[in-house]
């Protein structure tokens, strides 16, 4: 199967608007008053491996759920959140997702099958094998995406849960996107295998690898897996290779990253990518990228201003729903 | 029509005739299915309800925990037995980071029944005896629960599973073939967080849950020889816990011992004697004693584990004690 001009054409479009929206992020929280802060907490951005969580996240359907890590902005765009409460949960307002409770990455959206991301990195993927369980259950056809990272990969949790997965054949596809950096620690620190898709075979589930900067590869591997797990063939293991081109959060430099890793990084930048392969398909030229991105700047302004006006939350809510009636 | 039996019975009833009521309702944990689980509490089950609602798992506590999460988000009701409630120490991240604060950060309720036979005196150590009940009393959004007779163990599991919250319910082994009571054999249920005066006396409340519960009553027949009133509370829920019952027994007595069968430092007890002493300090008549476990691990000798355990012996020596104010 391949992918519609019009398909395309909104893959791009979910691809720069999370680079817009998580450049914005950045601006404010290096700009911003600490005393007075706009952005409660950090930003933790996915900018130059947006086309991993832009690419699995658009192989969902309408019933299918997410477990995303906190580098996949691009999903939650792509799954239906909204600007508009994206930023509501950055500024930590009383409507955003999480109410002022939590912050930044840790949210979820249940009425949009988002589940809500914990900062212990694997945690959610036996939660995935949860949702997937209960579809099975009910005889649901439902696919769960399971994001985690390279440092993630080296939890029990995370084992755990592939493991269970296969054993009980559940619809997980399990993404890892491997952006070559825990924090500030490399992946050859972190384990001696040259793939983390290798680790598949060790449960029982097919593995595969695909360049993660390239969106439409990435869309047509996870699309497999996706299919395989519909059908009731069980879960699979994709990894995407990468790299993280900010910090770990806009308060890390990063000094740690060898420039040359950079550098050559750079040069595939996956936005770039999809406007050079757009182009090759003369699908859209530079005046349509520009209009783009202009449209977005405008769009991410404008709900800057209508979130700043939303009223925070309040103390006398603070501890209610600790427990659910 | 109640009928006396086992306190595992009581168990079994209420898992069996809840999952004949609501078919969200499924169990699974390691050995549960055709071996009926360690202690025989899911003997029969998997014949009534099928290899669906009846499952084996690997042994991965946090996978069973994650699953038991993602199935509650995605509307199931699922009652995972953790197989020694030792062995929760491999799943408390799922169940302290995710599953206690997910209402409060994500508005879902996540409605768990975690089943973990507790406690010593059987002799197999320091793997297989703890009482972790203290531990989970200090997490926001758990609910805690510890039945001491057949009738409660039915009564508090059902409302344990009906339930919007997580909850650890903590399952006395060593009751299991031991105690045996009236126990009616329709469904109903016994309500969370409310405590029952189990014996009236006029000296001295004795607030208990769990196992101790008998050695509570044995040490008010020997009191009563000596003039000794002992009034027995036994609390059944840790969290939330009933505060008026045990505040309006106090006003009646001015003395008050809290057993337990966990160690004294740390223990519930720490939690009850200063809430006392923070409502009722113009009552106090003498100290408020708490008896627990020594504070080592749990040895296996049984010359030891008595030694270990909370005696007959300290129950009678805190009385008099406490007399003499």
């Amino acid at each position: 199967m391949s992918l519609t001009k019009t398909e395309l054409l909104e893959l791009y479009k979910y691809l720069r608007l999370t680079r817009t929206l998580e450049d914005w992020i950045y601006t404010i929280c290096v700009h911003q008053d600490p005393k007075q802060p706009l952005i409660i907490g950090k930003g933790y951005l996915s900018t130059g491996q947006e086309a991993v969580s832009v690419g699995a996240a658009y192989t969902l359907e309408k019933g299918d759920w997410l477990a995303q890590s906190h580098r996949d902005f691009g999903a939650l765009l792509v799954r239906g959140m909204t600007v508009d409460e994206l930023l509501a949960q950055y500024f930590s307002k009383a409507a955003s997702p999480t109410k002022g409770r939590d912050a930044n990455v840790h949210l979820g959206n249940t009425s949009k099958h988002v589940l809500g991301f914990i900062s212990h990195m694997g945690a959610m993927m036996p939660v995935a094998n949860g949702i997937a369980w209960g579809a099975k259950c009910r005889k649901n056809p439902t696919v769960v995406l399971a994001f985690f990272g390279d440092g993630a990969s080296s939890q029990g949790v995370v084992h755990e849960a592939m493991n269970y997965a296969a054993v009980f054949k559940l619809s997980v596809v399990f993404i890892c996107n491997n952006n070559r950096w825990a924090i500030s620690t490399p992946v050859k620190e972190q384990f001696t295998i040259e793939n983390i898709a290798d680790r598949a075979a060790g449960y029982g589930m097919p593995g595969a690898v695909c360049d993660g900067n390239n969106v439409v590869e990435v869309f047509e591997t996870v699309k497999k897996a996706v299919d395989r797990a519909r059908k009731g063939e069980g879960p699979s293991l994709v990894e995407c290779k990468t790299m993280r081109m900010t910090g770990h959060g806009t308060h890390d430099m990063a000094k740690y990253v060898p420039e040359d890793e950079l550098e050559h990084w750079k040069k595939r930048d996956p936005i770039q990518n999809m406007e050079n392969y757009l182009k090759e398909k003369k699908f859209a030229d530079d005046a349509y990228f520009k209009k783009v991105v202009a449209d977005m700047k405008k769009e991410v302004e404008e709900a800057t201003e209508k979130a700043k006006q939303m009223p925070g939350p309040k103390v006398e809510n603070e501890s209610r729903d600790v427990y659910a009636p | 029509m109640p009928r006396e039996i086992w306190y595992a019975d009581a168990i079994r009833e209420a898992l069996s005739q809840e999952m004949r009521r609501d078919d969200a309702v499924y169990v699974f944990g390691e050995d549960v299915a055709a071996y009926g689980g360690v202690f025989g509490i899911t003997k029969d089950l998997l014949a009534e309800f099928g290899p669906v609602r009846v499952r084996n798992t690997p042994l991965s506590e946090a996978a069973i925990i994650g699953e038991a999460i993602g199935a509650a988000i995605y509307g199931l009701r699922p009652v995972p037995e953790i197989q020694f409630a030792d062995f929760l120490t491999t799943a408390v991240s799922p169940i302290v980071d995710i599953a206690a604060s997910y209402h409060y950060r994500i508005g879902t309720p996540v409605p768990i029944t975690i089943r973990a036979p507790s406690g010593g005196a059987l002799r197999i150590g320091h793997f297989h005896s703890k009482c972790l009940e203290a531990w989970f009393t200090h997490v926001p959004g758990l609910k805690v629960v510890v039945p001491a007779t057949a009738y409660d163990a039915k009564g508090l599991l059902v409302a344990s599973i009906r339930d919007n919250n997580p909850v650890i319910y903590f399952e006395q082994k060593k009751l299991y073939r031991e105690i045996k009571d009236d126990v009616p054999d329709e469904l109903y249920t016994v309500p969370l967080g409310k405590a029952v005066v189990r014996r009236e006396g006029k000296d001295i409340t004795l607030i208990t849950y769990g196992s101790p519960l008998y050695l509570a009553y044995q040490a008010a027949k020997q009191l009563e020889k000596k003039g000794i009133g002992l009034e027995i509370i036994d609390l059944r829920t840790l969290q939330p816990y009933d505060r008026e019952t045990i505040l309006t027994s106090f006003k009646k007595t001015n003395r008050a011992i809290i057993l337990h069968e966990a160690p004294k430092i740390g223990g519930f007890g720490a939690e009850i004697a200063s809430m006392i002493v923070e409502e009722s300090f113009d009552q106090l008549a003498a100290p408020i004693v708490r008896i627990g476990a020594k504070q080592t691990p749990i040895p296996t000798n049984p010359v030891l584990e008595d030694n270990y355990l909370p005696s007959l012996k300290d129950v009678i020596d805190a009385a008099e004690r406490l007399m003499q104010y």
